[in-house]
């Protein structure tokens, strides 16, 4: 870990005050961030503590949709009586991640930045354009079967580990921050993250210095059902192979509603259109979810030990429609 | 040699005979056997044990060391100067004639190999960076690291690469080729026979406690080393040979061992660098390995290649063993993995062919691991009977049944003791085998059932061992070795023992263990801690016993030892009274001829049920029972608990432990416990664990035998015979992941 300056604030507005050097970061759980400043993956000059700023409660908003503050911990977030009926995926991703300790430090507002867990992204003796722009990428030729099969670049293979970030997408929720400038931003999720391509070490369109203090949720499909299915190599304490976050309504017999996310197989947590556009419409047949495999997985390429992640998302994706839709 | 006096005696026994009755069968103290909880636990969970870097030694500069970069190289520029940058640190220390370019193994006498100028593998430590902080020191590292120049060299870095090459390894107190009959005789006329390759990857012991050392000179030029060890006499010599040190200069201290696993039987790098570096700053010194560093400088077990070959008539009986091993070592290390170590013993056959072969690789040392041998040799052999019952179409405890030998099929000496079929058949009774069904015949939802059962066998090993025991004037017994404890319990064994033979209740009873100032003691491995140690505590407490008979005048079988008072001839006299200002002995016990006329092991039965996903082929274990047989059970509950954790380290080596070498530069890339995946609890059901009642009077005057690794013996195999139940499916690389899965299920 290098040397840092610290500096703890008591307002969302103090707190971007406190950027003023050239690499602040805002630290709120830690639980990504000090591990990778162990390793010297990241290397701030500076933490703005934001862990004691008034952010921390989920209100009612009038449209029957919830806001939630970015520091509310994953654990508590996942407890929450409204949070659990109705949005449920968004629960039950959250419990599908990390272990119950991390889920007690981890924030709302800090999952959705976490880092890949691509190996050598970690290790700063091998090259990395995600660490270390221009460098290359180890991960091809290396291991990579924790890596992504869809967006991929020739610069960068990682996939985006968080799973609560999944159910966002599944979920259309709305990112709220605080510019350095003062200005407040909302930010569709749709429109946060990025794909790796030639710049695959900028991975989400926040400004330097940009706090997120909010996350909104609009108010749920009603009578939909959701879901978090996660297929991963351990019961507990591992990231997703493939996850599936999704909202769907079946009516008189066809499906009049679906919003699928994916997770472990991108460098974001992943949407697709096409996906949700071969169901929306169609009666739940094995056609209509073969389609929608088929449009998610249209150019997906493994890398040798991930190529398994292709067949594994068709196989997953169509038995979750077949459960969701079913009686 | 430790305090001799009139008040003392020694007590020594070597095995030569067997020793039919044991003093511990005639105890009044009751104790003996008993569920008592660990001893040491209050201090681990008020975290008052101190383990290797706790010790809070004055002026302590922290070092980190500086691992290698490139996996084969010639260092030409190591830029000290780079850790000048920041702020703490007091020096570079690089010795490259004497740093350890590897840990050692288990037992060895000599300093493993030193010489860190050329590296053999990532990660190996080249330089030790010291500074007044554990921070300052990690960051300098880190900048040091990066800035080694090193003329890099070709190295061999892909197992299936050099495959052909491996050779038969030199030496190494197992024969690696052993061949009997005319195997390939017998398999061309065996009317059923199998042929199957079984592969198992790097592993990795993963301790919770890193390896870690403090390093202290005093001003007679003794070194001190609190360190993390589990068999502190040979690792003495090991570290003494190291650093050119008489042995008497050199005194270890491991108290208290967050679990060895193997990975801590011999000396690690950190040892020798930070006692290095202490000589040179004339301050104490700590270095604590960071979770990445134990996965790459310090032991894996190795990857293995097995190859089965069974033939069999059509009744199930074996007429042929073939079980061929290739693993892999550094350059000049003569390790192998011992996969056929129990294909020795396990079942009959008269033609026999086990050999181990080692290719040279440029990965990270092998060594001993979690029963290294049996641990993944059965995950071989114990998935090839059940492909044979199979074949056969016989069920697979028959057929093990079948091939259960009344003597040794090598040696034609008796086993000493041996329930394997007792085991099998009790396992059976209590898991409900008779349940079991066809392949793919018990789907509930997207989840396909099925049980699965498998042997387990582990070599009984009694090493030298010696410990002496004192009686105060309080009538309170305290035990001294340096064997350890690396969390198996044996403080409370070793009180257990003492407290029977000297009719104390066990608070009365006070074990020192973990440094080398007290006499030599087994040390923890091989699962032969508890009962060398043991006998040797037994045989001290035994000359005790004739000191205290001698003093109330009486015959020893004539005396009663309980709760503190000795009890003969109408007359009870507190113990206390008796020894005046205390009595002493010192124990030892070591191998002798039993250990050739009679061969040795624990066996037992697991089976286990799992549940395998039809669609995405994830794997969970739904429950566990295993049934075993280790003569004299010490402590029914620190018993159960090594078995516990063997049948939980089955779950890891069958589904998902996995170390995965770079195929570039051997590193090892997923290092840490994000990625390294053993079982976490929600990946361990129910287990439950029996025992069945022995004694085995050939294995040592206790009657015990090892325990410590039985539970994974065999466990892997158990779990992959249940999944190729459930969904009928055999998988043979080791770990079983849904990848290597996929493609065999039905259609969704």
């Amino acid at each position: 870990m290098k040397p840092f300056s610290y500096a703890k604030a008591d307002s969302p507005e103090a707190a971007i005050r406190e950027v003023n050097t050239e690499h602040t970061r805002f630290i709120a759980g830690g639980t990504n961030l000090l591990d990778l400043m162990k390793l010297q993956v990241e290397t701030p000059d500076k933490l703005v503590d934001i862990s004691r700023l008034p952010l921390d409660e989920i209100e009612e908003r009038e449209d029957g949709g919830l806001t939630i503050g970015a520091l509310v911990p994953n654990s508590d977030l996942a407890a929450d009586r409204r949070i659990i009926e109705r949005y449920e995926t968004l629960s039950r991703a959250l419990l599908a991640g990390a272990s119950g300790q991390l889920r007690n430090k981890a924030s709302t507002g800090g999952n959705l930045l976490q880092r890949t867990r691509c190996y050598y992204f970690y290790d700063t003796a091998s090259p990395c354009n995600k660490r270390e722009p221009g460098t290359g990428c180890s991960a091809f030729g290396g291991l990579n079967r924790i890596l992504a099969v869809i967006g991929t670049s020739e610069h960068c293979i990682a996939t985006h580990p968080s799973d609560m970030a999944v159910a966002m997408r599944a979920l259309d929720a709305t990112i709220i921050t605080l510019k350095r400038d003062g200005d407040k931003r909302r930010i569709s999720i749709h429109d946060f993250y990025c794909l790796p391509g030639d710049t695959p070490h900028i991975e989400n369109v926040l400004e330097p210095g940009e706090l997120i203090t909010h996350i909104e949720l609009p108010a749920p499909v009603e009578g939909a059902r959701q879901f978090y299915r996660k297929v991963r190599d351990r019961a507990s304490y591992a990231f997703a192979l493939v996850s599936i976050a999704g909202v769907v309504k079946v009516e008189d017999g066809r499906i009049s509603h679906a919003a699928l996310a994916f997770g472990g197989l991108a460098h974001m947590p992943w949407r697709n259109p096409d996906v949700e556009a071969a169901l929306v419409g169609k009666a739940p047949t094995r056609d209509a979810f073969e389609a929608a495999a088929d449009a998610l997985l249209d150019g997906a390429r493994g890398f040798g030990d991930n190529d398994f992640k292709i067949p594994l998302a068709r196989r997953t994706l169509l038995a979750t429609l077949r459960d969701v839709t079913g009686e | 040699m430790f305090g001799l006096g009139d008040k003392n005696s020694s007590n020594s026994l070597v095995m030569n005979t067997a020793h039919p009755d044991s003093l511990l069968d005639k105890g009044a103290q009751d104790v003996i056997g008993k569920p008592i909880s660990r001893i040491d636990g209050p201090l681990k969970v008020s975290g008052h044990a101190a383990y290797a870097a706790e010790y809070g030694l004055a002026n302590v500069a922290y070092g980190f060391l500086v691992g290698s970069t490139v996996g084969k190289g010639k260092i030409t520029e190591l830029h000290a100067e780079v850790a000048r940058e920041v702020p703490g640190v007091i020096d570079v220390v690089v010795d490259y004639k004497t740093f350890l370019r590897n840990s050692q193994q288990g037992g060895e006498k000599k300093a493993p190999t030193q010489g860190v100028e050329n590296v053999d593998y990532v990660g190996e430590p080249v330089a030790i960076v010291i500074a007044e902080t554990y921070e300052a020191a990690r960051d300098a590292a880190e900048r040091v690291r990066l800035a080694v120049e090193y003329q890099e060299q070709e190295g061999r870095y892909s197992f299936n690469a050099y495959r052909e090459e491996a050779k038969k390894p030199p030496y190494n107190n197992i024969p690696s080729h052993y061949d009997q009959g005319d195997v390939e005789k017998a398999l061309a006329e065996a009317p059923v026979t199998l042929d199957r390759t079984y592969t198992t990857p790097s592993q990795n012991s993963a301790a919770m406690e890193p390896h870690a050392s403090i390093a202290s000179w005093d001003d007679d030029g003794r070194l001190t080393l609190y360190a993390s060890l589990q068999m502190l006499s040979s690792d003495r010599q090991q570290l003494a040979d190291a650093l050119g040190l008489k042995l008497d200069k050199v005194r270890l201290v491991a108290r208290y061992v967050g679990g060895g696993f193997g990975s801590k039987l011999g000396i690690a790098p950190e040892s020798v660098a930070a006692a290095i570096a202490a000589k040179k700053l004339g301050r104490p010194v700590k270095v604590v390995m960071a979770r990445q560093q134990v996965f790459e400088a310090t032991v894996r077990r190795s990857n293995t290649e097995q190859r089965i070959r069974l033939g069999a008539n059509a009744d199930g009986t074996l007429t042929a063993i073939a079980h061929e091993t290739i693993c892999s070592n550094l350059p000049g290390e003569g390790y192998f993995e011992p996969a056929g170590q129990s294909t020795h013993f396990m079942y009959g056959g008269k033609n026999r062919l086990i050999t181990h072969d080692l290719v040279e690789l440029d990965w990270m040392l092998s060594g001993s691991m979690r029963a290294p041998g049996e641990a993944v040799g059965m995950l071989a052999l114990e998935t090839a009977m059940d492909e044979l019952a199979e074949t056969l179409g016989m069920d697979p405890i028959e057929l093990r049944r079948r091939n259960d030998p009344d003597k040794d099929p090598e040696k034609n000496v008796p086993y000493s003791s041996r329930m394997l079929t007792q085991c099998m058949d009790k396992g059976a009774e209590l898991f409900g085998w008779s349940e079991r069904r066809e392949a793919l015949g018990d789907r509930r939802g997207d989840w396909f059932h099925g049980i699965g059962m498998a042997g387990a066998g582990r070599s009984n090993i009694l090493m030298k061992s010696a410990a002496k025991v004192t009686v105060d004037g309080q009538g309170h017994a305290i035990v001294e070795t340096d064997m350890t404890d690396i969390g198996t319990g044996t403080y409370t064994i070793l009180a257990q023992i003492a407290a029977e033979m000297l009719g104390l209740p066990i608070e009365d009873v006070t074990v020192h263990l973990g440094d080398t100032d007290a006499p030599p003691g087994a040390g923890s491995g091989g699962s032969w801690g508890a009962t060398s140690s043991g006998s040797s505590v037994y045989l001290a407490c035994e000359a005790l016993q004739k000191q205290i008979a001698d003093k109330m005048g009486v015959e020893v079988g004539a005396m009663t030892l309980k709760d503190g008072r000795v009890i003969a001839e109408n007359r009870s006299v507190p113990l206390a009274e008796l020894v005046g200002d205390g009595i002493n002995a010192t124990g030892q016990v070591a191998p002798g001829l039993q250990a050739k006329l009679t061969t040795q092991a624990s066996y037992g039965a697991h089976f286990a049920e799992v549940a395998v996903n039809a669609i995405t082929g994830e794997t969970r274990v739904v429950r566990m029972l295993g049934v075993f047989a280790a003569g004299r059970i010490l402590n029914e509950k620190t018993a159960r608990s090594q078995c516990l954790g063997g049948m939980t380290f089955g779950i890891g080596a069958a589904l998902t432990e996995e170390v995965v070498h770079d195929p570039r530069n051997g590193k090892v890339v997923n290092h840490d416990l994000a990625e390294y995946h053993v079982p976490v609890n929600a990946d361990v059901p129910a287990l439950e664990v029996h025992f069945l009642d022995e004694r085995d009077v050939h294995a040592n005057p206790i009657h015990a035998k090892g325990i410590g690794e039985l539970g994974i013996c065999g466990a892997g195999a158990a779990i992959a015979n249940a999944i190729n139940n459930a969904v009928g499916v055999r998988m043979r690389d080791y770990p079983l992941t849904l990848d290597k899965l996929l493609d065999q299920l039905p259609p969704v």
